[in-house]
């Protein structure tokens, strides 16, 4: 049977499912539900001087009719005094000893506060601390959060204070509010961070209230910049983590606690996938309540046994290596799509998108009772003297052709072949048909075909051995690109 | 005879007994479901459900705006395809126009409800109290007359007064509309909706002549006056059995009945109906009559339910309100004195040459207060054949189906008189395509001049 317990730089987990430092985790009654419904660990909302927060703080994105795939906040640390949140966190400790408790610390940039705050959380019994580097608004501007995460220097130096004074393990929370995410990641390294978190919230405006012209969140007619997560920041944060993690400048990378827009049991296997020990949760549990653990658990834990993982471990990290510099990637591989007309529903979003977002090779030319239907009108490319390529009509000319055509309405009395149409068969006519010649294998058919496996993605032996740009660069084949290895940011 | 001062809506006596026993059919999408729903479409390009609409709206477009809250927008791209866009989402029978076509039916087996969504567009037009976005074109010196004043008629008018044609309207009866505003039953399209529709279309500048009996002479000074005649008849009566007892009071028909109820002259129906025939109008029929009280209503036809000319989803609907079905008989005779007292029935059996013959010995009496006909309409196509005005086939006007042009070049023609009776889109449609023609021969015209 697998497991989901695990140990993230020593500290023992019963599962890798953490809340990440935020309002889920304002208090010690909220974390003792959260433990009760099944999070293994809880990362204490940041404590420090308490603060005043605004009203309103929150804003969000939502896309065709779907709630909060994006979601911002302009809320600042802990506005609760520390003595109570470390008396709390002593109490959480006392009653779900086997449970998780980091304490999230962000304090004034000088050593003996952070000695101090060090001090008091580990006394409390916090199992391990986070030191928010991260926060991009509000705290920002007082020379904390994401302004000492953004400055490799200023995260080194704290890092190093904490770290003389810590006994439990240090965990540095990443800003991706900067241009290469393992600078800093170097630089809490070499201070002795014991892991890394990634990624805090990512600098945002969600929007602006047409009505009023004012940004959201509003606050007495005006907007800050907030921190965005939720859904919409998954892949900014896998690509993030795993930048972090397939980096070994300094040698073998941190333990990663993964966060960012993690909802799922997919969501958490792809952050393990890419290199992380645990991930953290807070908009998905914002969204629908703690009780969304249970089946990351469930899902994660039947999708191991499927895989045949007996612990977190055995699949951490297993997706690193497949990710590589575009210049290692196979030049000689080649798919084109291949439409399985059984299951096509005649939508004909992939005619579109390859015409208009691709390279113009899904043409609508099946022959319907054994003739071709001869669509009329003027390529207009032909206008421009551009020679069209395929000798296929355009969508602009389809449709044309369509806006002519005479329908009426089918009256059994009237119409003698009987009324109505035969809607659970899609016409030959309305299948498109991919140009394998043409098709450059660039997926995009696949993507907005809306029924699953309908468009696959097939793989075309040509004969050729593997090959890559810089394999092509080493053999003399292709440019080095000079100019642009002088580039301080390659 | 002009009507400027009031609007066609505010003469509308709406009876709010008929608005109770006729609620809507589909009721209205509100804003929270109406996203969602639009939200759900796939956006088809060269959309199926655009092909199947006689008048190609575009459905995606029009359906993504009201995803994206673009409510003005969406009313405009339905009323450019189709001015009657309101009584169409509300009447045509989506089942086999755009929702059949949907190819939602191969995904998950739930065509997007189209016909809901472009009435909650419609509607949103109509609340907003914004005039219809489109403008008379610049006055060119052409008119037409147009005979009949339904949606053939309307739907011809607005596309010659966006291209500056002025255009008259001729009807006989005293509102505009034609089925729309008498023959449409009242839980698919109110009275009320029909009107306010035709006031938003008026607005283009339509000039309308009520109670005016268009005949041979009239139309013969029409042709003098006008540069064009269109021809939106409609069909004619609704035809007799041909036997004894037909005049006799309970005996009415289902055009008459349905269009007095709208009116609010008939309230209530007696205890016992037949309704005669199996199309769509008969079932409005007979659904109107157990909605106005009666307590056994029977509907009369001569085959089968496969052969009924009824689409499938009215004959459910039937069945639902409670209407019976008597399948393979016929009227023989009325019985009564004063008034009808009852139908005497006939059973039909197939004969080897595949006639239907009656069986012998098998004739039965129905007891009914009211015999409502719905065995079709007839043409009155008649006074066009005097001076061989227009070429006509089995009494449907002939018209080439792009242009909506007659045999004689000066005289066009759309809906019923031309398709033997379809729905109001169909007329629309025709409408629409004459209307572009109608411009297209005088620029033609003018041209060759």
């Amino acid at each position: 049977m697998p497991t989901l317990e695990t140990t993230f730089a020593g500290i023992k987990c019963m599962n890798p499912f953490w809340l990440a430092s935020a309002p889920p985790t304002n208090c010690g009654e909220q974390i003792m539900r959260a433990f009760d419904a099944g999070w293994g660990g809880a990362v204490w909302k940041t404590i420090g001087e308490p603060i005043t927060n605004v009203s309103s703080r929150y804003s969000s994105v939502d896309w065709n009719g779907q709630r909060m795939m994006g979601f911002n906040n302009i809320e600042l640390i802990s506005d609760r005094p520390t003595e109570v949140n470390l008396r709390e966190i002593a109490e959480v400790k006392r009653r779900y000893p086997k449970h998780v408790v980091i304490a999230s610390l962000m304090v004034e940039s000088k050593r003996d506060v952070w000695h101090e705050m060090v001090q008091r959380a580990e006394d409390a019994g916090a199992d391990g601390l986070e030191l928010n580097f991260g926060c991009p608004h509000g705290m920002s501007e007082r020379g904390m959060g994401s302004a000492v995460g953004q400055v490799p220097e200023y995260c080194q130096q704290i890092t190093g204070w904490v770290k003389e004074k810590a006994r439990t393990p240090v965990i540095v929370k990443l800003t991706p509010n900067i241009s290469d995410i393992r600078i800093p990641a170097r630089a809490a390294k070499r201070a002795g961070a014991d892991a890394l978190s990634a990624i805090n919230t990512i600098n945002s405006i969600t929007g602006i209230d047409l009505n009023t012209l004012e940004p959201r969140p509003m606050v007495d007619g005006k907007s800050s910049h907030g921190g965005y997560c939720g859904p919409a920041v998954k892949p900014i944060a896998l690509n993030m983590v795993q930048q972090v993690n397939s980096d070994f400048t300094d040698g073998k990378p941190l333990p990663m606690s993964g966060i960012g827009g993690i909802g799922s049991w997919q969501d958490a296997a792809e952050f393990i996938l890419l290199g992380s020990g645990t991930v953290q949760v807070c908009t998905a549990a914002m969204h629908y309540g703690y009780r969304i653990v249970e089946d990351m658990g469930d899902g994660l834990l039947d999708w191991m046994r499927q895989k045949g993982y007996e612990t977190i471990d055995d699949f951490r990290g297993l997706s690193l290596p497949n990710m590589r510099e575009w210049k290692n990637l196979n030049l000689n591989y080649r798919v084109v799509a291949e439409i399985h007309a059984e299951k096509c529903i005649g939508c004909q979003l992939c005619y579109t998108a390859c015409w208009d977002g691709a390279h113009q090779c899904i043409h609508m030319d099946r022959p319907e009772g054994g003739t071709q239907a001869i669509v009329t009108g003027v390529d207009p490319r032909y206008a421009h003297n551009d020679a069209n390529p395929h000798g296929k009509p355009t969508p602009a000319m389809r449709q044309a052709q369509s806006g002519k055509t005479i329908s009426t309405t089918p009256i059994p009395k009237l119409d003698l072949d009987g009324a109505g149409t035969e809607s659970s068969v899609t016409p030959l006519s309305r299948i498109p048909r991919v140009d394998v010649d043409e098709c450059v294998g660039c997926n995009l058919c696949s993507l907005v075909c809306p029924v699953e496996d309908c468009i696959t993605m097939e793989r075309i032996d040509n004969g050729l051995a593997p090959q890559t740009w810089a394999e092509r660069v080493a053999a003399g084949i292709a440019p080095t690109g000079a100019e642009l290895a002088a580039n301080p940011n390659h | 005879m002009m009507s400027e001062a009031t609007s066609f809506q505010e003469q509308s006596k709406a009876s709010p007994e008929i608005a109770q026993r006729f609620p809507d059919l589909h009721p209205a999408f509100d804003k929270q479901a109406a996203v969602p729903e639009a939200n759900r479409c796939l956006y088809c390009f060269d959309a199926p459900c655009t092909q199947a609409c006689p008048t190609h709206i575009d459905v995606p477009k029009f359906i993504k705006k009201i995803a994206s809250g673009n409510l003005a927008g969406s009313a405009k791209t339905i009323l450019d395809a189709n001015i009657l866009g309101e009584s169409c989402s509300r009447a045509c029978p989506v089942q086999v126009l755009c929702e059949g076509a949907c190819v939602m039916h191969r995904y998950n087996k739930k065509p997007i409800e189209i016909g809901r969504l472009q009435r909650f567009a419609m509607d949103a037009l109509h609340e907003s109290g914004a005039p219809l976005p489109f403008s008379p074109g610049e006055d060119t010196g052409k008119s037409v007359a147009l005979i009949g004043g339904g949606p053939a008629s309307l739907a011809c008018a607005a596309e010659l007064r966006r291209r500056g044609i002025r255009a008259d309207i001729y009807d006989a009866r005293p509102l505009p509309g034609g089925l729309n505003t008498y023959g449409i039953a009242e839980y698919k399209l109110t009275l009320d909706a029909s009107l306010r529709e035709i006031d938003l279309l008026a607005q283009l500048g339509v000039n309308f002549n009520f109670n005016v009996m268009v005949d041979a002479a009239k139309l013969a000074e029409l042709e003098t006056a006008y540069d064009a005649v269109f021809l939106g008849l409609g069909l004619g009566a609704i035809h007799r059995l041909g036997i004894a007892g037909e005049q006799m009071q309970g005996v009415t028909n289902a055009l008459d009945f349905i269009a007095g109820y709208k009116s609010g002259a008939i309230t209530s129906a007696p205890e016992r109906v037949a309704v005669v025939g199996a199309g769509n109008t008969a079932i409005d029929a007979a659904n109107a009559a157990v909605r106005l009280g009666a307590r056994e209503v029977h509907m009369i036809y001569r085959r089968g339910p496969e052969q009924m000319s009824a689409f499938d989803f009215e004959y459910e609907h039937a069945k639902q309100e409670g209407v019976k079905f008597l399948w393979h008989v016929q009227p023989a005779g009325i019985e009564g004195s004063a008034a009808v007292e009852g139908l005497e029935l006939q059973q039909l059996e197939s004969s080897a040459d595949g006639s239907l013959v009656p069986k012998q010995e098998t004739n039965f009496v129905l007891p009914v207060d009211w015999i409502v006909l719905a065995i079709g309409q007839s043409t009155h196509t008649d006074f066009l054949i005097a001076d061989e005005k227009v070429r006509l086939e089995r009494g449907r006007i002939l018209i080439d189906r792009a242009s909506g042009q007659t045999s004689n070049p000066k005289y066009f023609a759309g809906g019923d008189c031309t398709n033997g009776g379809r729905e109001v889109v169909d007329a629309v449609a025709d409408g629409k395509r004459a209307g572009i023609g109608i411009a297209a021969w005088l620029e033609g015209k003018d041209a060759n001049a």
